[in-house]
């Protein structure tokens, strides 16, 4: 068993496991980081950035690099439609992929690039929700870098990445950056997505069996377990063990792997979730009560949901519940919808409020309130009527190089009085707000990433005991942002085996199959005679016809045999232990056979029977029995020999 | 324990009171629990003294599963939960555990306050009772306990109908309860993949009827309503608040959208006005169209239906009501109709079953004049309609859901006994499997082949594999596998008999024969032994040979030639026990070639 590590970025993963003749993708995450380098898309065209100076490297003079590159402050950007990094396409031929498993919706985004152009023909596999959601993802994406369409493509500076500034000079495997793909890929893409239900066993070739039960991460969100007959390989990414709004984790199916391969854990490794949110909530409603507007970045489904209903709770009790929310995003309508019915994928609290019947999420009540309103762009009808100061917006995307986001920081930036609030976890906010400075508005940063921490992940280790563990290797040092803290990080234990990987790297998994399964029907099963050899220790031999199809082996009884095997035998039994000679002459003679010379050599006896002309050499594990072509003395000696030994 | 029992209580050669017990393996399953709409006395509920003559029965019942809300099949699950006793399991999907509790309280209310039953069970009862079950998606496996499986599969019918595949060990059974293999206006078809179960026990509603078709109902339907509401009449149609009701609203909501109408459409369900909901929130239990759409317009957000206030009762002009219960026996509906039935222009519409002894009952048999308690006598002279919308499967349907699921026996339920022997024969005709239909209290044994999973060892069946593929390609060869299996510390492996020997600590005794035959044939000896090789090659071609260094062998067996140029040859032939039959079998070979 063979696993290939496809990402560079643990939080976006991308694995191909081999195991049992079968290619199996864990998930497919699309690494963003690149598009920090390159200049906003704005859909108004922007004088501040078209008029950012141009950069080039101190001793070149390639012409064909010139306008590629802008400054701002000391930082340098593309000037390009955002290019992003995909899976490694080297080490594995992704037509030759038979399964893709996703285990929730932020781990899908590179799914057009494997499936699609690659001659990829296997089978995804999915949550309905992570397959609802990860289309408004995908879908949103392509909308937001389609409506900005750039005439310009910069290529050249690729060839002089060594001669860029940091954080350029850096940049993780640039020339195989692609453009982002087209709605009709994302469509033909998402038509592969057969969808499963948690705790549905799904056959793979007969040879492996996939399983997905709730990691409590985000809607749909899952972990995978992949079994044979006698392994279990456990998949954990994007878990949580906080209550939030998806049904909780399912730890029991998760116990006792051969192999668990654990990726995805918190990018806010210091701090806690639950008081990011409340100071969330508190800035965010102190900034409208001093008639500031609050812009909040984000993807347009998860933590959203909480945000809603944490936020508007704070806002009465600070007494700003008249400012309104705007929730913009060209999907935002379908996320609200789609909330709505995914009961069955809920924590059972929002569960029951289904059952009385009313919406699972208070925002349904908001919106009807006309508390939270929301539209696909700035520009859609009716947004310019119902904008109304100060008020709160939920827009795309979290890295700022994109969708109407690019839009408000023009609008609001240069007012100390607003205030832009990071929430997301993907993107470093200096980063992102790095073509924009200087900014005046103000900045706070609440990275809320409820996915697993390190303490959390050490004591759910302890708890899933599996015999290997598998993590990138970053996790298993301290994080570079806090080398000091050295308890940020995957334990190791003599308990099990502890396997880090990278970028890149093949790994091979310590798993050998030694056994197998098969069935055996009824009538085999009834001629087995258990022999007890030893106490506790029974053999039985057992013969049958074997039957193999779609991997499955089944064994039934011989019966009637046709003619051409007759001589196939339909039952075998072993002879073992040691023949006593005493009891063997006694029963010699008792037939009859009485001219027996016996005379020791080596480790055991030879008995000579002259008139019968044979010959029986006996040892502690071996009779020989030496005759002429006389067949009824043979079968007699064989039948008294038998008569003496045990079987089974 | 290769048997599967199976007893229904009810819906045995009978429609209604859904109750069947099901044992395998060492375990009951019980399948559902439903109560029957035309008694009043204690034939309403199944005979539960049959699982246990008294006291719970919790100790005989491992779990209950309800594959849908209709009260025939959920009806008696608070009396048998909290009256008879039951504290174990009960599974369900997550529409059905949210609706079932508003149709028992419905139908609690109805017996217990208009027909004063005194032996009924509680509000509280109903609560205690959802409190037990436990909700399922599709497709999910459901480990009950270490051994029973189950798992729920897509019935049409209604919103969160499920069929249920229920398996222990090697055996397996589907439960249909009710389902529809043709989508509706708002549900999609019955689905199931290739389970093959030992049996498949499915509903027989339609067992004979060749409907016509849901297309024809639904104009007909329309058609009536528009001449009525045509002639300035109040068109009346008493439902039940979940199922077909909405159905229905569909219906006028797409007529009215298409005809552009004017005239008002009311929907009052008094308690249950929020029934819409549970639709809206379920979405992706309805059909493929509806879950497409549903952002841009959520089908159960009716434009034209509005909802119906009691003054309403009285105003002029043409209108049309859903109103509550189905079977006019109290409440609104019943009001309206008092009402509106001695006007000849008005029109009711029952798309419900309606149970002797109401008034539904009475006008849908041509009565025309109904006296109530208070000598009040309404004549009717309004036009009554009955139209039956439910959605079960034609005998095409079920025939179609035996050919997806591949059963080894078939169970007909839900169904009258005369209707089920046409099916019953026609199943045995085309499928060539066993069909069964027992009456109430009747148990069926079906005996099942059992299949054993025990491991073995991967060496094992690769040199069997080997073996085999070394061989031409032969279909009629079949594959033998021969091991020796060791049973130790509550292990079972299947492995080959040097490692079995190794793992039970013991030693084998090999015996081993060797006979000598004198042939007469000049010449070299490895003349002599290719001779023999052509013979044994001859005589023996589904066994693979060998021939090196002058020796043939095959299996343990070993042909050796001696006497260099002599003209008369010693053939050895050596064996161990196991290949007894083979090792006589040549060594006669030889001997006839000897003589
Ligand atoms: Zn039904």
């Amino acid at each position: 068993m063979k696993l290939y590590c496809l990402s560079n970025d643990p939080n976006k993963p991308c694995h191909v496991l081999t195991f049992r003749e079968i290619t199996l993708m864990l998930d497919c995450g699309l690494s963003m980081q690149s598009v920090l380098n390159f200049l906003p898309l704005s859909f108004v065209s922007s004088n501040r950035l078209l008029n950012l100076p141009i950069w080039m490297p101190n001793d070149v003079s390639d012409t064909d690099l010139e306008g590629e590159l802008r400054e701002n402050g000391d930082r340098i950007f593309i000037d390009s439609p955002p290019e992003f990094c995909p899976p490694l396409d080297k080490l594995i031929d992704f037509s030759q992929v038979d399964v893709i498993l996703i285990s929730n919706y932020l781990c899908m985004m590179a799914l057009p690039f494997i499936t699609e152009g690659t001659g990829f023909q296997g089978r995804v596999y999915a949550t309905e929700p992570t397959l609802q959601i990860g289309r408004l993802l995908l879908e949103e994406l392509v909308t937001y870098v389609e409506q900005c369409p750039k005439t310009n493509f910069a290529t050249q500076w690729k060839n002089f990445v060594h001669k860029l500034p940091y954080p350029l000079s850096d940049s993780f495997k640039p020339k195989s950056w692609k453009q982002i793909y087209n709605m009709t890929s994302v469509n033909a893409s998402l038509s592969r997505i057969q969808m499963v239900g948690y705790n549905e066993k799904i056959d793979v070739y007969g040879a492996l069996q996939v399983l997905c039960t709730s990691s409590g991460y985000n809607l749909g969100s899952s972990n995978w377990i992949i079994t044979s007959d006698h392994e279990k390989i456990v998949y954990l990414s994007g878990s949580s063990t906080l209550t939030t709004h998806p049904r909780p984790m399912d730890h029991h199916a998760l116990k006792n792997a051969d192999v668990l391969i654990m990726t995805d854990l918190t990018q806010t490794p210091i701090s806690n979730p639950d008081s990011m949110l409340g100071l969330l909530c508190v800035v965010v409603s102190l900034t409208l009560r001093g008639g500031g507007n609050a812009l909040i970045p984000c993807y347009p489904s998860g933590v959203i949901y909480d945000l809603f209903e944490c936020l508007s709770i704070k806002m009465q009790d600070l007494g700003v519940q008249n400012c309104p929310m705007f929730f913009i995003s060209p999907v935002a309508d379908m996320s609200l919808a789609y909330s709505n019915i995914l009961a069955e994928w809920l924590s059972s609290a929002k569960q029951n409020r289904v059952y009385v019947p009313d919406e699972p999420f208070p925002h349904a009540v908001l919106l009807r309130n006309s508390k939270l309103k929301h539209f696909k762009h700035i520009y859609s009808d009716g947004f310019s009527t119902d904008f109304q100061e100060p008020c709160v917006v939920f827009c795309g995307h979290p890295s700022l190089r994109f969708g109407d986001v690019v839009q408000f920081i023009e609008l609001w930036g240069n007012n100390p009085r607003n205030c832009i609030v990071f929430t997301e976890p993907d993107f470093d906010y200096i980063e992102a707000l790095a073509p924009y400075q200087p900014i005046q508005m103000k900045v706070a940063h609440c990275a809320i990433d409820t996915s697993l921490n390190f303490t959390q992940a050490n004591k759910l280790i302890k708890d899933l005991k599996p015999a290997t563990l598998v993590v990138p290797e970053c996790y298993t040092q301290p994080p570079v942002s806090a080398p000091n803290l050295t308890e940020l990080v995957i334990e190791n234990s003599p308990d099990r085996t502890l396997i880090p990987y990278k970028w890149g790297e093949v790994i091979n998994l310590p798993l050998k199959r030694k056994q197998g399964q098969i069935f055996i029907e009824n009538d085999v099963a009834q001629k087995i005679v258990p022999v007890e050899v030893k106490p506790g220790v029974s053999l039985s031999s057992v013969t049958g016809a074997l039957n193999v199809k779609d991997n499955v082996h089944n064994m039934k009884s011989c019966g009637n045999t046709a003619l051409e095997c007759k001589l196939q035998p339909k039952e075998i039994r072993y002879e073992w232990g040691t023949l006593n000679v005493t009891e063997f002459l006694q029963k010699l003679s008792q037939e009859g056979i009485v001219d027996a010379k016996v005379e020791p050599i080596g480790n055991g006896v030879m008995i000579h029977l002259q008139d019968e002309d044979a010959l029986i050499q006996i040892e502690d594990n071996c009779t020989h029995v030496l005759c002429n072509s006389d067949e009824k003395i043979r079968m007699q000696l064989r039948n008294i020999l038998m008569q003496c030994l045990k079987k089974f | 324990m290769p048997d599967i029992k199976i007893t229904p209580l009810g819906a045995g050669q009978d429609v209604g009171r859904s109750c069947i017990l099901l044992s395998m393996g060492g375990k009951n399953i019980m399948l559902d629990c439903g109560m029957h709409m035309g008694y009043n006395d204690e034939r309403r509920f199944p005979d539960f003294t049959f699982i246990s003559p008294e006291g719970p029965i919790t100790p005989y019942i491992d779990c209950v599963i309800i594959s849908h809300f209709h009260l025939d099949h959920c009806g008696a699950l608070p009396y048998m939960s909290e009256m008879v006793g039951y504290t174990g399991p009960i599974y369900t999907t997550h529409p059905t555990k949210a609706i079932a509790p508003i149709l028992l309280e419905d139908m609690k209310k109805v017996s217990v306050e208009k027909k004063g039953d005194q032996n009924f069970f509680t509000s509280q009862m109903i609560k205690d009772c959802m409190k037990k079950v436990i909700a399922v998606t599709l497709h999910q496996s459901v480990m009950v306990d270490n051994d029973l499986e189950i798992k729920a599969y897509y019935a049409g019918h209604v919103l969160g109908a499920a069929m249920f595949w229920i398996r222990v060990g090697s055996q397996s059974v589907v439960y249909t309860g009710d389902y529809n293999m043709t989508p509706d206006r708002h549900l999609g078809a019955a689905w199931i993949d290739k389970c093959r179960p030992d049996l498949l026990i499915t509903e027989s509603t339609y067992a004979t009827t060749i409907r016509d078709s849901k297309r024809c109902r639904e104009r007909d339907f329309l058609k009536k309503v528009h001449e009525c509401i045509d002639r300035g009449g109040k068109v009346l149609i008493p439902v039940f608040a979940l199922g077909r009701a909405q159905e229905l609203c569909i219906l006028l909501e797409t007529y009215w959208e298409r005809m552009n109408f004017k005239v008002p459409v009311y929907f009052a369900l008094g308690l249950t006005e929020k029934a819409n909901n549970y639709y809206k929130m379920f979405i992706t239990w309805t059909n493929q169209k509806i879950r497409k759409t549903f952002v841009q317009r959520n089908m159960f957000d009716f434009k034209h239906i509005k909802p119906f206030d009691r003054q309403y009762i009285d105003n002029p002009g043409p209108m049309v009501v859903f109103a509550t219960p189905g079977m006019l026996h109290a409440g609104l509906s019943l009001q309206i109709f008092k009402k509106w039935a001695p006007n000849e222009n008005n029109m009711v519409i029952l798309p419900e079953f309606c149970v002797q002894g109401t008034v539904g009952h009475k006008i849908l048999n041509g009565a025309k004049k109904i006296e109530f308690e208070n000598r009040q006598i309404v004549e009717v002279k309004m036009s009554v309609e009955y139209m039956s919308f439910s959605a079960h499967a034609d005998p095409k349907g079920i025939m179609q859901l035996i050919q997806y699921c591949e059963p080894s026996n078939v169970m007909l339920v839900h169904g009258e006994a005369a209707k089920m022997e046409f099916l019953k024969n026609k199943i045995k005709q085309e499928f060539n499997i066993e069909c069964y239909n027992p009456a109430n209290g009747e148990t069926c044994v079906i005996s099942t082949p059992v299949k054993i999973p025990i491991d073995v060892s991967l060496p094992l069946l690769k040199n069997e594999a080997k073996k085999f593929n070394a061989l031409p390609p032969d279909p009629k060869r079949r594959r033998i596998l021969h091991g020796v299996l060791v049973m130790k510390d509550n292990s079972t492996c299947l492995m080959d008999v040097e490692d079995a020997c190794k793992e039970a600590g013991i030693n084998r005794h090999v015996i081993r024969f060797t006979s000598t035959v004198h042939l007469h044939d000049p010449g070299p000896s490895l003349g002599t032994a290719h001779k023999l090789h052509a013979l044994m090659k001859d005589k023996l071609p589904q066994w693979s040979l060998t021939f090196t260094d002058g020796a043939i062998s095959v299996e343990s067996v070993l042909v050796k030639v001696e006497g260099e140029d002599d003209d008369q040859k010693s053939v050895f032939v050596s064996w161990t026990n196991q290949d007894e039959d083979l090792g006589s079998y040549i060594l006669g070979l030889l001997n006839s070639m000897g003589q």
